[in-house]
């Protein structure tokens, strides 16, 4: 948003939120990469290798598909579904590895790591580290390892090597330290390719830049389709990166409502929740200033949700600003309503979409009834959800062979 | 700005490190006591912090024991008042600034300057981010304790220069831990970039465990923070007092043949 880039501090801050609080160890590691990023993010070659493997490696653009039938069932809104879990990998997490790692090759680094919750993100970096024969070491708490079993074992197949994090509470969090902890003993061939729109400058600006194409692409796509921009854009939100990507474009269009839906867990008002927005306060912590769950001392909170990739006691930057404003709004859906939308979903569109993305498509079906037939509503499907088919025949207590 | 320039006069300072509420508070006082007794010259004290990005196992599994004691911000206070009550070394925390942030950055400090704490080393406010938390801890006498690191490059006189108290020089990439490879050459010509600047002492601290290692240290820096080899001697149990007091007084002995 210009509006809210000029009142920033500086390009690292949006208000008073990002910044830079990282050991002293990393801050020249951090200044090369935004040096790099700044070099070559509007250089002719290094777009052209971007678009170029996102078009014919990645499968972009991206559906926008009109789903008719579940408009048609919820009798309200017209609903765009933007089809990330068609891309390459089955999560927009491809667009973001993509661009990074085309900053890591050019700063000549020939290991890849990353931090990884449902496994997408792993996966991606795992992909595109095997296409640029580069080395790439994979970080995921073993809760996260346990119930995402079949993309642990897809990052082996790509020639990856996984470590289970066993400290803390053994998910995302858990994954981003250990990252950061073998990124500071090893900056001099190794990038860490960040997986959402958090951690210090210049990452979260990095994440929105390379995942923006969601937006840019979903804008023309409703232009076209309906001669107008529409009226609600929805997506969920972790750290925020896919939520960040499909807001990009609208964040200046202010008759566009900006939709964020965060994982309640077992209820925003339960302690078994990662409603960050909703529940959380201005904190310090992976080297941002941002909205945290934590206790009053400043302890940050073990945190709860069904899906792996929304099991985040924080968020970007950019959201936490986004959300002060008011120019997003930021929701809580429980694990219920996100199982209810994975079926539905499936049952009404046919698409089997991420246990992550059901919670925007949950809010999708509050939303769609109370708005009328001429408004439109684009939501972001991030991912496919066939990761998640095991664990949510668990949690309907089916048991399946895996 | 504190007293703690004057502690390295004439010497090379000892600064051991231990963890606030490691297992419990009585321990942690009587820990401080015996390292003060034996040759610390200033202690630095651990406020746990639930995810601890620049340490090693020891010290993470030692923020669990504090944890399980229900440490938080208030119990590290009430440490830090009955050490007072027997004893005026230099202490100085070392914590995550999450911590201070939301204690409040002005009574955070101002329960500080009561305390008779004389510095905050924060391994996640490099200089850029200090300028939130500087106005109070000047306020109230705390000096803000940078760390420079084998990285730090052309940072290093920047840092320098900013200095009070004393600067914490990393030894090494990555987090805390017992190390044996330590790169003497890269840390002298640090260490000479840093005295050039300024007249701030300078400590070395981050995989130190042998008293033939700090000697060798102590040769080329003002102080040697030893952090993870001693929370080990805490966590191995056994006659912690005595091994503490042995350990410390070794430490001690092999730093000032050299001074
Ligand atoms: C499919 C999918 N959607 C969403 C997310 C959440 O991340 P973010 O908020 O950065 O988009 C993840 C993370 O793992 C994911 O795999």
């Amino acid at each position: 948003m210009k509006e809210m880039q000029k009142e920033a501090k500086d390009v690292s801050h949006y208000g008073e939120f990002g910044g830079q609080y990282i050991p002293e160890t990393l801050m020249n590691e951090l200044k090369n990469v935004a040096n790099a990023y700044n070099k070559y993010k509007d250089d002719p070659d290094f777009l052209k290798e971007l678009h170029d493997l996102l078009n014919n490696y990645a499968n972009r653009p991206s559906l926008l598909y009109y789903a008719d039938k579940m408009t048609k069932d919820l009798g309200g809104a017209k609903i765009y579904l933007k089809r990330e879990d068609l891309n390459h990998t089955g999560a927009h997490k491809i667009n973001n590895v993509i661009g990074q790692a085309l900053i890591a090759k050019r700063m000549g680094k020939t290991r890849l790591i990353a931090e990884t919750g449902a496994g997408q993100h792993g996966v991606a970096t795992a992909t595109i580290a095997a296409l640029f024969g580069m080395k790439c070491e994979i970080f995921m708490g073993k809760v996260d390892t346990d119930r995402q079993k079949l993309n642990v074992y897809r990052m082996q197949l790509l020639g990856a090597k996984v470590h289970p994090i066993t400290s803390g509470s053994m998910v995302l969090k858990d994954a981003v330290n250990a990252a950061l902890q073998n990124w500071a003993s090893r900056i001099d061939d190794t990038f860490y390719v960040l997986g959402s729109a958090v951690g210090p400058y210049p990452f979260p600006e990095m994440v929105h830049d390379f995942q923006s194409v969601i937006s840019k692409e979903s804008k023309a796509q409703i232009l076209e389709a309906e001669g107008r921009l529409p009226d609600a854009v929805v997506a969920c939100v972790g750290g925020g990166s896919n939520a960040i990507g499909s807001f990009a474009e609208y964040i200046d269009d202010k008759d566009v409502e900006l939709i964020g839906c965060e994982a309640a867990g077992k209820g925003v008002d339960t302690d078994q929740t990662a409603a960050t927005i909703e529940r959380g306060s201005v904190g310090i912590f992976h080297g941002m200033k941002s909205l945290f769950l934590q206790n009053d001392d400043g302890q940050i909170d073990q945190v709860y949700s069904i899906s792996a990739g929304l099991d985040y006691p924080g968020v970007g930057p950019e959201h936490a600003r986004l959300a002060e404003l008011k120019r997003a709004k930021y929701v809580g859906i429980t694990d219920d309503e996100a199982v209810n939308a994975f079926e539905y979903i499936a049952k009404t569109e046919g698409i089997i979409a991420a246990i992550e993305s059901c919670h925007a498509l949950a809010y999708v079906m509050k939303l769609a009834p109370t708005m009328s037939k001429d408004k439109i509503i684009i939501c972001t499907v991030s991912g496919r959800g066939d990761k998640d088919v095991a664990s949510i025949a668990k949690y309907r207590g089916v048991d399946i062979d895996e | 700005m504190s007293n703690l320039k004057e502690v390295f006069a004439n010497k090379k300072a000892f600064i051991p490190f231990v963890v606030a509420d490691d297992p419990d508070i009585e321990t942690t006082v009587a820990n401080v006591l015996t390292l003060a007794q034996n040759g610390a010259d200033i202690v630095e004290l651990g406020i746990p912090f639930s995810d601890p990005v620049a340490d090693g196992p020891v010290i993470q599994k030692a923020d669990l024991r504090a944890f399980k004691a229900d440490v938080n911000t208030n119990v590290v206070f009430e440490i830090v008042e009955k050490i007072r009550q027997k004893s005026s070394v230099p202490i100085v925390f070392l914590t995550y600034l999450n911590i201070p942030f939301k204690y409040g950055y002005d009574k955070f400090c101002q329960r500080c300057q009561e305390l008779d704490i004389s510095g905050l080393v924060i391994p996640d406010a490099p200089i850029e981010e200090q300028c939130e938390l500087k106005p109070y801890a000047e306020k109230y006498g705390v000096d803000l304790i940078p760390l420079i690191a084998p990285t730090s490059a052309d940072r290093i006189e920047k840092i320098a220069q900013s200095a009070t108290g004393f600067i914490y020089v990393v030894s090494s990439l990555g987090v805390t831990g017992v190390r044996d490879e330590l790169a003497i050459q890269q840390l002298s010509e640090t260490i000479e970039r840093i005295k050039k600047v300024t007249d701030v002492p300078a400590a070395i601290g981050f995989g130190i465990h042998s008293s033939e290692q700090a000697g060798k240290l102590a040769t080329i820096a003002d102080g040697i923070i030893i952090g993870s080899a001693v929370v080990q001697i805490v966590a191995d149990g056994g006659d912690v007092q005595k091994n503490l007091g042995e350990y410390a007084l070794s430490i001690k002995d092999a730093i000032s043949v050299k001074a």
